[in-house]
């Protein structure tokens, strides 16, 4: 069962991410890179991952990219003029380039099947444990970080000066 | 086995929930011509059986089953078709985590009346409630007409600046029961408060029940919110929608009515909990005794309770929708951003500081 | 069950699809998505090796890695707003200012 749906993730994932590079209009971009976000949802629950799944889900797949659409929208890039940029000889080397480093990956990681899982392991009671003992600094900073970002993404869009 | 069990039960839910939508279609424009003192709808027949007007959800069905489909010209036709589908799905699959019934024992297996007990049951609800924007926002642009575009940028933005305001309110629940899965709080709710009231949210979380509904009902985009596609006022964002993908937005909006009335009750009314009934039995308080019922006859009651408070539920909110006018564009938004999300901020410091002096 | 490994080849392969997206594509946007996709990639392999070596630290560090991927996706998206009102183009090749 598990290595069914980690095919099936897998395939659409990866097949979705090339889509995305590969794709002329933005608008198509985004819908693939939203296909992609929850088959990786998908990956992080089978790796016991539940916050993790659901809060991709929520953050990335339902507001950041809900935020890109809205700003494709807004802009209304014309795809009709877009030819697809670098010939195609670029593109190969790129492949051929990509596929090399593949290689490399795949001849270092050599990891096998992951021992049994703890209890409460990726639920939501271990990871507020984790982030509220261990990792409140980055919690904190992170915080700041939000607000440092709402406050420049308002500045940025005024049309008057401030 | 098990999976098969599993697979019974999504079944099932996602029967009741179609038929259900398609059963309250009828009760809305029955139930409004009741409150506004005329007949309804009472044409629809077979032969000369009229039924009240239930059959007129099904010439609805065969109506937009046999209609034209076309695709606007200059339009996108992949995304014209995939916006429907975006639409329905996440109102199909949120009632996966909703418990309907206590576990029942039969065959001396154990089944959960519940599709799937997640460890974050309700930051699953605010996911998939957040994929529902998608549905909208592909509508408006895959529609390649101006106004269809600017419906579904109002629509959108209506949706996502109430989805802050569902999650923090939820959070004040989180807080008192102490878990994220949905059948845990249920049964937590079965508890009695000073020996004689269940502990249910709206008794502990009055505020946050009302602006539960009113931001679920925003987010619905449901009246009074339903500037976005404003009926007889202003352009939707499925105008150039027609025949069964129109017909997939509108089992939409109704499913998701279904959906905000089993949340309320699944958080704020105790779900499957009938006053003072246990696994065993009624249990009356103050040591008034007890009484014993088999275990077939419990988990009947807890199944028939859930669904009848679903289905009151679901009457109050045709209700709103009959009584209030609607907001204007820009008092929704002000509303959401100023005014339903310091309330829910409030709420949540109260509920805090008042687990922290009772703990 | 599956290798872990099998995980880390995914997340190295949308890696790579990433970076090829970020030096190959010229729309200010896909360049956006590209760098998206890269983030998520190292999600992934987070939470691989947060398996495979039973620390919560990995689901810790994807969590505040989707934070920070959204202010930035915030942030730059305002950028292109603002560069689109001022020269009209998001094309990147045209928007370097200097001369060769």
């Amino acid at each position: 069962m598990e290595a069914f749906l980690f095919w099936i993730f897998a395939i659409v994932g990866v097949f979705c991410g090339g889509m995305v590079v590969w794709h002329r209009n933005p608008m198509g971009s985004a819908i693939y890179l939203v296909v992609t976000m929850l088959c990786l949802s998908g990956f992080y629950a089978l790796l016991n991952g539940a916050l993790v799944s659901v809060i991709q889900v929520l953050i990335y797949a339902g507001a950041v990219m809900v935020l890109m659409l809205f700003v494709i929208m807004m802009l209304n890039v014309q795809a009709a003029s877009e030819e697809r940029e670098g010939s195609l000889p670029v593109w190969i080397g790129a492949g051929v380039v990509g596929l090399v480093v593949l290689v490399k990956f795949a001849l270092l990681l050599q990891y096998g099947k992951p021992p049994e899982a703890a209890e409460e392991f990726g639920t939501i009671q271990g990871v507020g444990a984790a982030l509220f003992s261990t990792y409140v600094l980055p919690f904190e900073l992170i915080s700041v970080l939000l607000v440092v970002a709402v406050i420049g993404a308002v500045i940025l869009t005024k049309r008057r000066a401030l | 086995m098990d999976v098969l069990i599993i697979l019974i039960k999504a079944g099932l839910v996602v029967f009741a929930l179609l038929n259900l939508a398609g059963l309250l279609t009828w009760a809305e424009r029955k139930q409004s011509a009741i409150m506004q003192d005329r007949v309804g709808p009472n044409r629809a027949n077979i032969g000369k059986l009229t039924l009240a007007g239930l059959l007129h959800p099904v010439a609805d069905g065969i109506k937009m089953i046999t209609k034209e489909d076309f695709i606007p010209e200059g339009a996108n036709r992949a995304l014209h078709t995939l916006a429907p589908a975006a639409a329905l799905f996440p109102a199909l699959v949120v009632f996966a985590v909703i418990p309907f019934g206590d576990t029942l024992h039969l065959f001396g297996r154990e089944i959960p009346l519940q599709v799937a007990s997640l460890n974050v049951g309700i930051v699953y609800i605010f996911a998939i409630s957040s994929l529902a924007v998608y549905g909208t926002m592909l509508a408006g642009w895959a529609s390649n007409n101006n106004y269809a575009l600017l419906g579904g940028l109002r629509a959108s933005s209506q949706m996502i600046s109430y989805e802050l305001s569902i999650g923090l309110s939820i959070l004040g629940i989180l807080l008192i029961y102490e878990s994220a899965q949905l059948d845990v709080i249920v049964q937590k709710q079965g508890e009695l408060l000073w020996g004689f009231l269940p502990k249910w949210g709206i008794f502990l979380q009055p505020l946050a029940f009302l602006l539960f509904l009113g931001a679920a009902m925003a987010e619905n985009k449901r009246a009074p919110f339903d500037m976005p596609e404003g009926e007889s006022e202003i352009i939707g964002y499925f105008v150039e929608y027609s025949s069964m993908k129109f017909g997939m937005f509108f089992l939409a909006e109704f499913v998701e009515i279904i959906i905000v009335s089993g949340l309320t009750v699944t958080l704020f009314f105790g779900g499957w909990q009938f006053p003072y009934l246990q696994a065993t039995g009624f249990v009356w308080p103050f040591g008034w005794g007890e009484l014993a019922l088999p275990h077939l006859f419990v988990v009947l009651m807890q199944v028939g309770t859930f669904a009848v408070k679903v289905l009151i539920g679901c009457w109050i909110l045709l209700l709103i929708r009959w009584t209030l006018p609607r907001f204007r564009y820009d008092q929704i938004m002000r509303l959401g951003w100023k005014v339903w999300f310091e309330l829910a901020l409030i709420n949540l410091l109260l509920t805090a500081i008042i687990v922290l002096w009772v703990t | 069950m599956i290798p872990i490994s099998y995980y880390l080849m995914v997340s190295a392969i949308l890696f790579i699809i990433g970076a090829i997206g970020v030096l190959l594509r010229r729309n200010a946007l896909i360049v956006l998505m590209s760098l998206e996709l890269m983030l998520n990639a190292v999600n992934l392999s987070f939470v691989a090796y947060a398996r495979l070596l039973n620390d919560m630290g990995g689901h810790v560090f994807v969590f505040l890695s989707i934070t920070v991927a959204a202010a930035e996706a915030a942030v730059g998206l305002a950028i292109i707003l603002a560069i689109y009102r001022a020269k009209q183009t998001i094309d990147v090749d045209h928007l370097s200012l200097m001369r060769y």
